[in-house]
């Protein structure tokens, strides 16, 4: 397990390598000035100019200039957003946390509906309830995730008027800052209110956490399904069962430990598309979150918006994935050799 | 197997049941007193800054300078007079250079948590607003770039020589020549009441940026917080001087996208949206729950050339291009039939508008002759600049830009559209990149210089708002004239003059003047359209049902 755990921080070592040469890379990519590029100031005077050069040391050769963008980028300094001069790694906190909050419940959702329902697909794969479920996973599987959220909106908030349209919260509750995460800093400040919040925000969280649950939830239900028609197969399901194990004891010691491994795996590799997917829903509902603020610095040309939405993002995505590896390998003796 | 699926069929139960509990509690809304009696305010953006004296777009100043601030003097939105603000009565000199204003008595700026004022409002707060826009040496001046547009288009440095504290509750403005829109001016959202008291604890703290991010004003609202591009929060003045503001809480809930404001106010997240689309005004009229509120409102919306870049520059070019354009099919298409054909950049509700405008002609045929004679028979290619973010005066610009671009095509004109980020554009614009552009004007006070100033003056090309680059000493000493005399029989005849001149020389072609619409839940009142600048919301008021 040590020899497993050294190759794979090795092995990350290297793509966080890669990522930080594309980063550092992209100030100069994008166009326009890099000074202005790497520092995020704009209107930059002469005067500051030099001071901003000699800072990023950008009269330096290249491998100088990467590793004070290293430097930097470990202290914390990751230049200014171009649109609001603010330092980006503080805008950066205080959006991550709606977004990763989104994606949790989202995540969870997922597994509460997806692993049932994909275990219950399998026992009876030929029956109506088994069918139905492989046909709604194959329909959520296949939905885009800009007209379902649309259509939800359209039906729960606009034509009922039962759940709010857009945001975290409705803005007229005053919620003090302390986390980031809503359902939290409700919980813990100090006021009033906090029944009504509460239920203002779990109202704002359904439909986004709907949608976004959408898709990793049919994909749970087809991996679970699979991998348990694929158990049940199996030698030691039959050895179990004839040595007098009923089927409820037989699938819990033997068969859900066994076909939930990959899932666990899974986790990991559905990650980066659960990211991409909050993003999306992050602009369909309005969401404070760090996909839509990427994706306004898109629109807006904020070079070193986007170059820092890039870092969060990716190593946020390497190191789910990179831990889902590590946590699968120590279920599983078998993925440690590989 | 029967075990296995119940334990699995139980989660799912759960959890649906889990559902429609939300749903049908999401039926009930129970408000908390804090929420009840507040008030959302969808805005198309956030503010740039929080100062008025340094913006000029009419989103911020929605936002910011009604709610927090008030000025010396304001406008009765009735009838357009100017009545008593922080200032309770004014005496003007005989020669027009000296106004004498009596201030009012205690008033309090508001306390925040970041800042408690020591004393009552006075004469140096006044000195010292006015100050940072002039003097160069006030330690304010400079920040936040040291440009303060809405002051600069109307020459406001050369005009006022001081401002001087007299005694606590007197202070005087001597100016270098008679203005008769001084008075105007100083009612506009942009002259807002600042506090020196704020700005000298500021100082000491060396942190004098904040004073344009945190504001401290004397107005119906404080400042609470503000969450760029989510939302901006303020919460009643319970102190304030006219003493009738409604809500406890009023929160700017920022949405650029339109159909999703208009989604907000359905669903009662917004209790007041500001242009609505006018191609959605019917459908927003037959539900019951909304009003739709309109109002003739003192704006143009116009298209300027770039009249110092050649083939610009030429008269004839300009008279050729304003003659291609097909404006009874702009009107239609883009304002949707709600909004006046303009025949010059003055309103018809302008006391100084000239009447004996002729009617402007749409004739390809004509225009191609003109063409021709200013030595471009087989045309040109030009930009047009569409702005990107929908206004009163021009609700659709890359619409009204592609109607355009086809009336072009028919005199062999050939117009490509173009289009920023609307702060880059407006710095591009400032720079006169541009060839042409759709843009437009609404109104800050009821004085007829308010259209020919800030627009078309020499001072405006240099402060870049006069998006026409055009910079004409006739028209200037004609304009200038008109404010030396408090006349305004003379004052009307001088502002026909330089309405009849700007169609001589069509350095813009001036399209519409636009309908205000503002979209309430009906369960507020107490709001009403300002035709001069900034909503007002402080009587705003829930109806409970």
């Amino acid at each position: 397990m040590t020899r497993y755990l050294l190759r794979r921080l090795f092995l990350m070592g290297f793509v966080f390598l890669a990522l930080s040469l594309l980063a550092f890379s992209l100030g100069y990519l994008f166009p326009g000035d890099v000074v202005q590029n790497v520092s995020g100031l704009r209107p930059i005077d002469d005067n500051q100019r030099q001071q901003l050069i000699s800072y990023y040391q950008l009269d330096q050769n290249i491998l100088q200039q990467y590793l004070a963008f290293l430097g930097r980028i470990t202290q914390g300094d990751w230049g200014l957003s171009f649109s609001s001069q603010q330092p980006l790694l503080h805008e950066i906190k205080l959006l991550l946390p709606a977004t990763l909050e989104l994606a949790a419940y989202a995540l969870l959702l997922s597994f509460i509906i997806g692993i049932p329902l994909g275990i219950l697909a399998a026992f009876k794969p030929d029956n109506i309830i088994g069918k139905s479920i492989s046909a709604l996973a194959m329909v959520g599987y296949s939905l885009p995730i800009f007209w379902w959220g649309l259509l939800l909106i359209m039906f729960f908030s606009l034509a009922l008027g039962w759940l709010p349209s857009a945001g975290r919260i409705g803005v007229l509750y005053e919620i003090p800052h302390s986390s980031g995460f809503m359902l939290y800093d409700i919980l813990q400040a100090d006021i009033n209110y906090r029944n009504e919040a509460l239920h203002n925000a779990l109202q704002h969280l359904f439909l986004p956490t709907i949608v976004l649950a959408t898709f990793p939830t049919t994909v749970m239900i087809r991996f679970v399904r699979d991998a348990m028609l694929n158990v049940w197969e199996q030698n030691y399901i039959k050895t179990a069962r004839a040595k007098g194990l009923n089927r409820g004891q037989v699938l819990y010691r033997h068969g859900l430990r066994n076909a939930l491994l990959p899932v666990i795996r899974q986790i990991g590799l559905q990650f980066s598309t659960l990211i991409t997917l909050a993003m999306l829903t992050e602009v369909i509902f309005s969401w404070p979150g760090i996909g839509r603020w990427l994706i306004d610095s898109i629109y807006q040309r904020n070079y070193p918006a986007i170059q820092a939405g890039l870092l969060v993002i990716s190593t946020m995505v390497i190191t789910i994935n990179m831990l889902t590896e590590i946590l699968h390998a120590f279920f599983n003796p078998l993925a440690r050799r590989g | 197997m029967n075990l296995s699926i119940k334990h699995f069929v139980y989660p799912i139960y759960s959890c649906a049941m889990l559902s429609a509990l939300l749903l049908l509690a999401g039926c009930q809304p129970q408000l908390p007193e804090a929420a009840r009696s507040g008030l959302v305010y969808c805005s198309e953006g956030s503010p740039e800054s929080f100062n008025p004296q340094l913006v000029t777009s009419g989103t911020t100043i929605d936002i910011i300078s009604q709610q927090l601030y008030d000025r010396l003097v304001d406008i009765n939105p009735d009838n357009g007079d100017i009545i008593a603000g922080l200032a309770t009565s004014w005496q003007v000199s005989a020669d027009g250079t000296r106004y004498q204003f009596t201030l009012r008595d205690n008033v309090s700026f508001h306390s925040t948590h970041y800042f408690s004022p020591g004393r009552k409002f006075n004469a140096s707060d006044v000195v010292f607003t006015f100050n940072r826009i002039t003097d160069p040496l006030h330690p304010f001046h400079l920040q936040g770039g040291g440009v303060y547009p809405y002051f600069q288009s109307v020459d406001w440095a050369s005009l006022v020589k001081q401002v001087e504290a007299i005694d606590d509750h007197t202070v005087v403005f001597k100016l270098q020549r008679p203005d008769s829109s001084f008075l105007s001016n100083l009612t506009t959202d942009f002259a807002a009441i600042l506090s020196a008291e704020y700005g000298q604890k500021l100082l000491a703290a060396k942190q004098p940026a904040q004073i344009d991010r945190l504001p401290v004003g004397t107005g119906p609202f404080r400042f609470r917080e503000y969450q760029k591009d989510i939302l901006v929060r303020l919460y009643r003045n319970k102190n304030y001087w006219r003493g009738d503001t409604q809500p406890e809480q009023l929160v700017f809930d920022i949405v650029p996208n339109n159909a999703r404001r208009m989604a907000k106010l359905f669903t009662h997240e917004c209790d007041i949206v500001s242009y609505p689309r006018v191609a959605e005004l019917e459908l927003i009229a037959a539900r019951p729950d909304v009003t739709v509120q309109e109002s003739t409102s003192m704006n143009v919306g116009f298209w300027a050339f770039n009249t110092q870049k050649p083939p610009f520059d030429q008269l004839a070019v300009r008279q050729a291009l304003a003659m291609a354009i097909n404006r009874a099919a702009i009107l239609q298409a883009v304002y949707y039939g709600q909004a006046t054909p303009a025949y010059g950049i003055l309103p018809p509700t302008s006391w100084a508008y000239n009447d004996g405008l002729p009617a402007p002609v749409y004739s390809p045929a004509k225009a191609r002759a003109l063409l021709a004679e200013a030595g471009y028979p087989n045309g040109f290619t030009m930009d047009i600049w569409a702005m990107p973010v929908q206004r009163l005066y021009n609700p659709n610009a890359l619409k009204m830009a592609e109607l355009m671009q086809a009336d072009l095509a028919q005199i062999g004109v050939k117009a490509n559209i173009v289009s920023y980020e609307w702060n880059s554009f407006r710095q591009k614009l400032g720079n006169f990149e541009h060839d042409s552009v759709l843009i437009g004007w609404a109104a800050d006070n009821p004085d007829p210089d308010n259209f020919f100033r800030p627009l078309l003056s020499c001072a405006a090309r240099d402060s870049g708002s006069n998006r026409a680059n055009w910079c004409d000493p006739a028209f200037d000493e004609i304009i200038s004239e008109a404010l030396l005399t408090a006349n305004q029989q003379q004052r009307r005849a001088l502002y026909l003059t330089a309405q009849q001149y700007l169609h001589q020389q069509q350095p813009l072609v001036a399209i519409a003047h636009s309908q205000r619409f503002q979209a309430i839940s009906s369960s507020v009142s107490g709001v009403t359209i300002n035709p001069y600048g900034g909503i007002a919301l402080q009587h705003a008021k829930r109806v409970e049902p």
